[in-house]
């Protein structure tokens, strides 16, 4: 199957002399939910820009469902939606004038642009906004206006460049399960985001970026397989002493009753709980520490892949 | 895109613009009515009532061609260069170099939305003007023509100044600075046989002296220069603002990074 999208050799020099890409290539098959990662300024948005032509590469090669886009950009940029970082919409436009302009520059007919707008519209949360000027719009709801906007012309490729920024946790959960219902219909998704857990919650495969080069392209379960350590954190129903010490483990006393073991590659949880019984602590709940992927993340940035 | 989606995409810029400057009409079309109601009660009653007659006609008569004309090619020229401007400003323009909207489409969309400002405030203007003098048509289609290639010319200049400015500041010097004087010498208030051989010479060089003066002749039917060459003047002036306009966007000067 053709990829959604194949990049080869994507360089780009900026104007200043700034190498943004060192020559990238990456793949993502058709129906993937992909995270791409990145520190700020590693050119997750360099990308990002190139693919969708709000920046002109030096070198390299991109195609979208198999279209170049040196070739038939207009066909290229059909396939894609586009949900940037910042806010680019007039903010003096009303909601829904906002989404039926966007599906006119598609060449999409007022009709089923109308059927559309009111649809997403609906389906995000902005239905009683839809006659609201954007600039009245709080953070979240215009982020649920990029996002109702990018697909619009139903694209088949959607990227997300930090899509929950400011988003609270109730909504960004909402708008989670909006991506894995697009996903699931057959859009591929890529996802920018600074919130790793938001990363490893909805991706399947993930690629890093720094300072311009991939640094790792995996599935997301095999980069979590390679972590030489996972930490739990146990609610007790009692308390804990202040010294606490479970032998074989190494452990962290966050309060009173809230206790972090670290659990080392090969370790098995029957021994935690046996250390942890030998130790005269008991156990109500238990969960991990939910930053798995940001340890390995930090990890591949600073250059100590585990 | 076929043409049915390229004849959407333009309607929807061309109904984007006309939006904008209706949403904002006391900014965009009273100014002008103002204005020129001014100008018609100093210029033509006030001081004209005491100049006497221009190339035949009452002064007021005169300067009405002229002051219809300024508000077409500030009204064009200004609608494009703040549209275009805020669109770079607030980033929305990324809505449309996204989208696979040609470059050609992209520009007709502005330039028709300051044409049709530019013939909205000329009707206003008209209107206004019918109050202090008579007026008729000499030739129809000169009038449509020179409006119609006006309007467009300096519309593709105020699409080339929102592609260069950095600042809201650098969409007015334009305006102030060059428009106007230009706008002023070029033959709105007077005739061009009033000045001495040299100052005559040099108006030659002012491109609104061919615009203000084909206007005139399609109203009047007198005109300070041969009609021929100022529609020819104008008309290599148009080609060639369109042909950089396009290589502003083809190149994505000032709008890609």
């Amino acid at each position: 199957m053709i990829p959604a999208l194949e990049i080869e050799n994507l360089s780009k020099t900026y104007g200043s002399g700034f190498n943004a890409l060192k020559g990238i290539s990456l793949s993502v098959a058709q129906g993937d939910f992909f995270a791409l990662l990145g520190p700020n300024g590693a050119g997750k948005s360099t990308t990002i820009g190139i693919i969708c032509s709000l920046v002109a590469k030096s070198s390299g090669s991109v195609r979208v469902h198999g279209v170049d886009i040196d070739v038939d950009f207009a066909l290229a940029k059909k396939y894609i939606g586009i949900v940037p970082q910042e806010f680019n919409f007039n903010v003096f436009e009303k909601a829904r004038d906002i989404l039926l302009t966007q599906a006119g520059y598609y060449g999409i007919p007022r009709a089923l642009a109308e059927e559309r707008a009111d649809y997403y519209l609906k389906k995000l949360g902005l239905w009683e906004k839809r006659d609201v000027v954007s600039r009245m719009l709080s953070g979240g709801m215009k982020r649920r206006l990029m996002i109702a906007r990018a697909l619009i012309h139903e694209p088949k490729l959607l990227i997300l460049d930090e899509p929950t920024a400011g988003v609270d946790i109730e909504m960004r959960r909402a708008m989670w399960e909006f991506l894995q219902e697009i996903n699931s219909g057959g859009t591929t998704i890529i996802l920018t985001t600074h919130y790793l857990e938001e990363a490893e919650a909805l991706c399947r495969n993930i690629a890093i970026i720094n300072h311009g080069e991939i640094v790792e392209n995996t599935s997301m379960k095999t980069l979590l397989r390679r972590l030489q350590r996972e930490v739990f954190i146990f609610d007790c129903g009692h308390e804990l002493p202040e010294n606490v010490v479970v032998e074989g483990f190494l452990v962290r006393r966050v309060d009173a009753h809230t206790l972090e073991v670290e659990v080392q590659k090969g370790q098995q949880l029957n021994e935690v709980f046996q250390a942890l019984s030998a130790s005269g602590i008991g156990v109500q709940s238990m969960r991990n520490r939910a930053n798995r992927l940001e340890e390995m993340f930090v990890n591949l940035v600073e250059g100590n892949a585990a | 895109m076929n043409w049915t989606e390229q004849y959407i995409a333009f309607v929807t810029i061309l109904r984007k613009e006309v939006r904008r400057y209706t949403r904002i009409w006391t900014q965009t079309l009273l100014p002008s009515a103002i204005t020129m109601s001014l100008y018609f009660v100093i210029f033509g009653t006030l001081v004209g009532s005491r100049i006497g007659e221009m190339g035949g006609f009452t002064y007021m008569q005169f300067v009405v061609p002229g002051l219809i004309m300024m508000a077409i090619v500030t009204n064009s020229y200004s609608n494009v260069v703040s549209s275009f401007f805020g669109s770079k400003f607030n980033n929305s323009i990324e809505e449309l170099l996204v989208s696979p909207t040609p470059n050609y489409i992209i520009l007709w969309g502005y330039i028709l939305g300051g044409v049709t400002r530019g013939l909205m405030v000329a009707v206003i203007v008209t209107i206004v003007a019918l109050f202090f003098t008579e007026l008729s048509i000499y030739s129809f289609p000169v009038v449509v023509a020179i409006v119609t290639m006006t309007s467009i010319l300096f519309a593709l200049a105020g699409f080339i100044n929102a592609v260069f400015a950095n600042s809201f500041d650098d969409i007015s010097i334009v305006p102030t600075f060059v428009l106007t004087p230009l706008i002023y010498l070029g033959g709105v208030f007077y005739s061009l046989d009033l000045l001495p051989d040299f100052w005559r010479g040099v108006s030659q060089l002012n491109p609104l002296v061919y615009v203000v003066n084909a206007f005139r002749y399609g109203v009047l039917g007198v005109s300070d220069v041969s009609i021929e060459f100022a529609f020819g003047m104008i008309g290599v002036f148009t080609v060639i603002a369109y042909a950089y306009c396009m290589h502003l966007l083809n190149s994505g000067t000032r709008l890609r990074q």
